[in-house]
């Protein structure tokens, strides 16, 4: 695309904002364009071209726009700029700084720059001259927040080359250049700290995407304990509404274990960033000290901006979290909602008039989702270091039934399965992960089963196996009472159906509102296991069915009582005691 | 509406559908307003010289030789003061005999929000009636609707909700509402003394479906200019939003687009979330909340129009009939108000959200027993009390008819709880316990 004749054309037909182009000259799939209306210019990507006709989605409103309105290509597909001053900033689909535009409302057409490129950073040489390197190779590095932000040999440069020479440590602009690099046809580049890179296409700048297998703690109890997922892993929320699938990303997003989180509101509220943007500069990080939202990088498309955008904005997210990653980071990423983007898809078939798939949604759904969750990973880098992303996404499925084309496309793709049940969330048992249908496939995973039992105990995995199956149990027993009544069932169904509501009340249900129960830490879930499970495994005396019901509400009242107070507190241990006390008096094993 | 010198009048009509009609015309922009004989229309798609036009007011009688003018600008309404007291058709022209409004012509379905430029709701909004109050407080710049079967009185719980709110203005955008209702409305709020702050949108029955496409945006429009330009707090009342998706539905239809499901296009999600999302909060003070009605096919809220509509909004709220007291009650399990986080426990007294949770959890607990008894088993004893705490927790604070303040809607709680069950079976937080428990009566 070294070409420099441009080729421009004109609008020939618009039906809402897919708008037809005479081309000519040459367009490439998925190339940019500028249409040019009244003096504002309306990005697009090219989605179709038959004869000197090319289909390009425009990211805006098309209102007011005529036939025979100039266009521009630009030669290259949509773009994200990388470089220092990404972190804490909110973009929208297209990577444009949202903080940056003027006025309360979003102008069509207003495009600002992503990167302040005349920022100063103060840089430090990583590599030196003669090293051989290759894209994505660190040349040297500059504070971003606390992160020690890579500069790397851009991605796109293909092939091997030798460093001619690196700027000494000191001040220079992003846009400066800080290394010289020569090919192996000796033909000099120039690097900067800032590049660019099409977002639909992957960053593989790294030598290896082994299993992953380290644990990723979130807090959130019914996750790590019963649901574990790893750093680069994936794992989707499906859910109907009100449900709590944003509060639990939220809770993720606040108490992960991860360098960074980078949020992709794709088609959901306006007011659930606003909900980010307000809390995170206030709240602060366990790990680092820092505030919340210097960790965090925000892509806000929100149902009411363009819709052709917010297929974009994953897409860039992902691309801002493989940039991260190629630092040798662990990102976390959160997308609500995928089912968005895939309805994004979904009108712009229509608009096109291609055949459709079930629910009218493209054929190439399944495709198309998979290839993207694919981009997760947990990779060794060139240097031999390490880098993740984990990827979470959010499913709205219609109606709530998980049939339906995007959750069944996602079931495959992603590894671990938070299904949100509609019948927990009416009976306020948040979060509203359905414990017996969700799942983590890497509980299966021999690497993890070895990382647990190194970094939290050798029976863990044993136990997490025996809780899961006490609530099938108390499940089953739980049908039983109610198709043959209370009294007619042996008192030990009762047992066995209150022993699974114990694990649910104490483990599975938790408090994303209260301040102590919000986050559980690893230690402390795992003395709740073992507390909870020394109850489960105790055998009691009851003269009748009656009895049980009151007996274990007063037990789970302690117990939740000790998820109120601070770990090991005066408090904490004084419910411990008392706990002791009821369950001395119908012990009896 | 002006013409202008060189207007140029079409007299050649290519096609003609239900609702569209197709000419050869040049220089035309994409959703610029026409007239044909008359009835306005929207260019709703052009290629090449090819100009199609969807007639609002449908197609029947229309000839092939009808005179198209194009207004050279896309559907506006003319915003000032003086929209205050006044009723308008879906076009924002006066029903209500008054002159036309004089003021500066906005664009409807303008540009939305930066959301980096709004504000966190954070202004409670009280109703008196426990089950929005106590349950799921509503905060302003909020955007919720009353999932509702088409007999249960929406319309006179959203008036009383709208009086009661306190806002500066109340914008009524009434899609397919009968007479009868839009007279209701328009009684209640004149008795209320609030007819001058009070602007209505209304497409009636009698009126062609498809202009009801237009309403939203009307009332928004003038939304937008008192709770931007005025810094004011606005409330919205959408009424009924199933009837503007059908509306979609229909266009959709003659359009030969692909429907998904239940027969909705493809781009409803996106239709109604333009539409719900212009509820906000500005940081200058003004604000927009939106409170509609979506009604439901006996109950079922996961055909496409509630579906997506849920997924949009901050909540829902459910009407139903608790036969246990013959009311009419705001349903604990199926209502949500996503925003009450940001209120309760903080606006409200610190035992909110706990005691709101724990009555729902013991309501829950009444209905399992509820169940158990259709089943014709014995009740146990804490059966028996959900039971009759059940009772007077719909009678006492979830029927509509309830209107007091929220701090006695908590003590209603307590003074409940103390007399049906014990602290450990209510479950929540020892200080508040230690606060709040009642005396033995």
């Amino acid at each position: 695309m070294e070409e420099n004749k441009q080729t421009t054309g004109k609008v020939s037909g618009i039906i809402s904002n897919l708008v037809i182009v005479d081309v000519d000259g040459p367009v490439s799939q998925n190339e940019i364009c500028f249409i040019n209306l009244k003096g504002t210019r309306l990005m697009a990507e090219v989605i179709k071209v038959m004869g000197d006709k090319a289909y390009v989605q425009v990211f805006e409103s098309t209102r007011g726009l005529r036939i025979g309105e100039p266009v521009e290509f630009m030669g290259h597909m949509l773009e994200v700029t990388l470089g220092p001053g990404i972190l804490s900033r909110n973009f929208d689909g297209l990577q444009n700084d949202l903080d940056k535009m003027e006025g309360t409302f979003l102008n069509r057409g207003e495009y600002t720059a992503p990167i302040d490129v005349d920022r100063e950073w103060d840089f430090t040489p990583i590599a030196t001259e003669g090293d051989n390197v290759i894209a994505g190779s660190w040349i040297g590095e500059v504070k971003e927040n606390w992160i020690g932000h890579k500069i790397m040999v851009p991605f796109k440069f293909e092939g091997k080359y030798v460093v001619k020479s690196v700027k000494p440590a000191g001040t220079y602009k992003a846009s400066d250049t800080v290394a010289v690099l020569t090919n192996a046809g000796g033909r000099d580049f120039e690097v900067s700290m800032i590049q660019k890179w099409p977002v639909k296409v992957p960053v593989r700048a790294y030598t290896d995407k082994p299993r992953p297998f380290r644990l990723m703690e979130t807090g959130v109890r019914i996750i790590d304990t019963m649901n574990p997922i790893v750093e680069g892993g994936t794992g989707f929320i499906p859910g109907p509404f009100g449900s709590g699938k944003t509060v639990l990303q939220h809770a993720l997003s606040k108490q992960a274990e991860a360098d960074l989180i980078i949020v992709a509101a794709c088609g959901e509220r306006a007011n659930e960033v606003v909900e980010i943007f307000t809390e995170f500069p206030e709240l602060d990080d366990p790990r680092t000290g820092r505030k919340l939202m210097e960790r965090t990088t925000i892509i806000a498309n929100t149902s009411n901006m363009p819709v052709a955008a917010r297929e974009a904005s994953v897409y860039t997210a992902m691309t801002l979290g493989e940039y991260y990653r190629t630092m040798g980071l662990k990102v976390l990423l959160l997308a609500d909602s995928t089912s968005r983007w895939a309805q994004a898809l979904r009108e712009m078939s229509n608009r096109m008039e291609e055949l459709p798939g079930p629910d009218a949604f493209p054929m190439d759904l399944p495709a198309i989702i998979s290839s993207f969750y694919a981009r997760a990973g947990y990779v060794f880098l060139n240097n031999g270091q390490t880098g993740s992303i984990t990827f979470i996404g959010t499913v709205s499925p219609a109606g709530g039934n998980l049939k339906e084309p995007v959750t069944e496309s996602t079931k495959k793709a992603a590894r671990c399965f938070f299904a949100l049940s509609q019948q927990r969330a009416d009976s306020k048992r948040y979060p509203a992960v359905d414990p017996i249908d969700s799942y983590s496939k890497y509980l299966e995973y021999p690497e993890l089963q070895e990382f647990l039992s190194e970094n939290i105990s050798p029976q863990w995995l044993d136990k997490v196996l025996e809780a899961k199956n006490i609530l099938l149990r108390g499940k089953e027993a739980y049908e039983q009472i109610n198709i043959l009544g209370d009294d007619g069932v042996p008192i030990d169904y009762h047992l066995r159906y209150w022993k699974s509501e114990v694990i649910d009340f104490v483990i599975l249900q938790q408090d994303a509102f209260d301040k102590t129960d919000a986050s559980t830490p690893i230690v402390r879930q795992r003395e709740m296991l073992g507390r909870v499970l020394d109850v489960c495994r105790a055998d009691f005396s009851f003269d009748g069915f009656e009895e049980v019901n009151p007996y274990f509400k007063r037990v789970i009242n302690v117990f939740k009582q000790m998820n109120y107070s601070g770990f090991q507190s005066s408090d904490y241990e004084k419910y411990a005691a008392e706990l002791e006390e009821i369950l001395a008096e119908r012990r009896i094993a | 509406m002006e013409t202008k010198a060189f207007q140029k009048i079409y007299t050649r009509i290519t096609q003609i559908t239900k609702a569209t009609c197709s000419l050869k015309a040049t220089g035309i922009g994409y959703e610029e307003m026409a007239t044909v004989n008359g009835r306005l229309a929207q260019v709703v798609k052009i290629v090449g010289d090819n100009v199609t036009l969807q007639v609002f007011s449908g197609t029947e009688g229309i000839p092939t030789n009808a005179e198209v003018v194009f207004l050279g600008r896309p559907p506006v309404l003319r915003v000032s003061d003086d929209l205050a007291g006044r009723f308008f058709n879906a076009y924002g022209q006066p029903i209500d005999g008054g002159p036309e409004v004089e003021g500066e012509e906005r664009e409807i379905g303008g540009p939305s929000v930066n959301p980096v430029r709004r504000k966190q709701p954070s202004k409670l909004i009280a109703t008196g009636i426990a089950g929005i109050d106590l349950n799921n407080t509503l905060v302003t710049g909020q955007k919720i609707p009353f999932f509702a079967d088409p007999d249960q009185p929406y319309n006179q719980v959203m008036a009383q909700v709208a009086l009661r709110a306190k806002a500066d203005k109340i914008i009524l955008g009434g899609m397919g509402l009968t007479n009868d209702d839009y007279l209701y409305y328009k009684n209640v709020f004149d008795n209320a003394g609030a007819l001058d702050r009070i602007i209505s949108f209304v497409n009636t029955t009698e009126n062609p479906p498809v202009e009801r496409l237009l309403v939203p945006d009307m009332a928004l429009t003038a939304a937008e200019y008192f709770a931007f330009d005025k810094k004011e707090t606005v409330l919205v009342l959408l009424t009924d939003m199933t009837l503007y998706a059908d509306a979609l539905s229909i266009v959709s239809n003659r359009m030969d687009q692909i429907p998904s499901k239940d027969s909705m296009p493809g781009s409803l999600y996106s239709d109604l979330a333009k539409i719900y999302e212009k509820a906000v909060q500005f940081p200058e003070g003004g604000s927009i909340t939106i409170i509609a009605v979506t009604t439901l096919s006996s109950g079922d809220i996961t055909h496409a129009i509630p579906d997506n509509t849920g997924y949009i909004t901050e909540g829902q709220l459910f009407l139903r009939r608790d036969s246990d007291i013959g009311k009419v009650i705001v349903d604990p399990f199926r209502s949500l108000s996503r925003l009450k986080q940001l209120v309760i426990g903080k606006q409200t007294r610190k035992d909110h959200p706990q005691v709101m949770n724990a009555a729902v959890r013991l309501y829950a607990d009444a209905a399992n027993a509820r169940t158990k008894l259709e089943n014709g088993f014995d009740l146990t004893d804490y059966d028996e009390r959900t039971m009759n705490f059940a009772r007077e927790y719909s009678e006492s604070l979830l029927a509509i008819d309830v209107n007091i303040d929220t701090t006695v809607m908590l003590d209603t709680a307590w003074k409940l709880f103390g007399r049906y069950f014990t602290k450990a079976e209510v479950s929540v937080r020892q200080e508040f316990v230690d606060l709040y428990w009642p005396a033995d009566e």
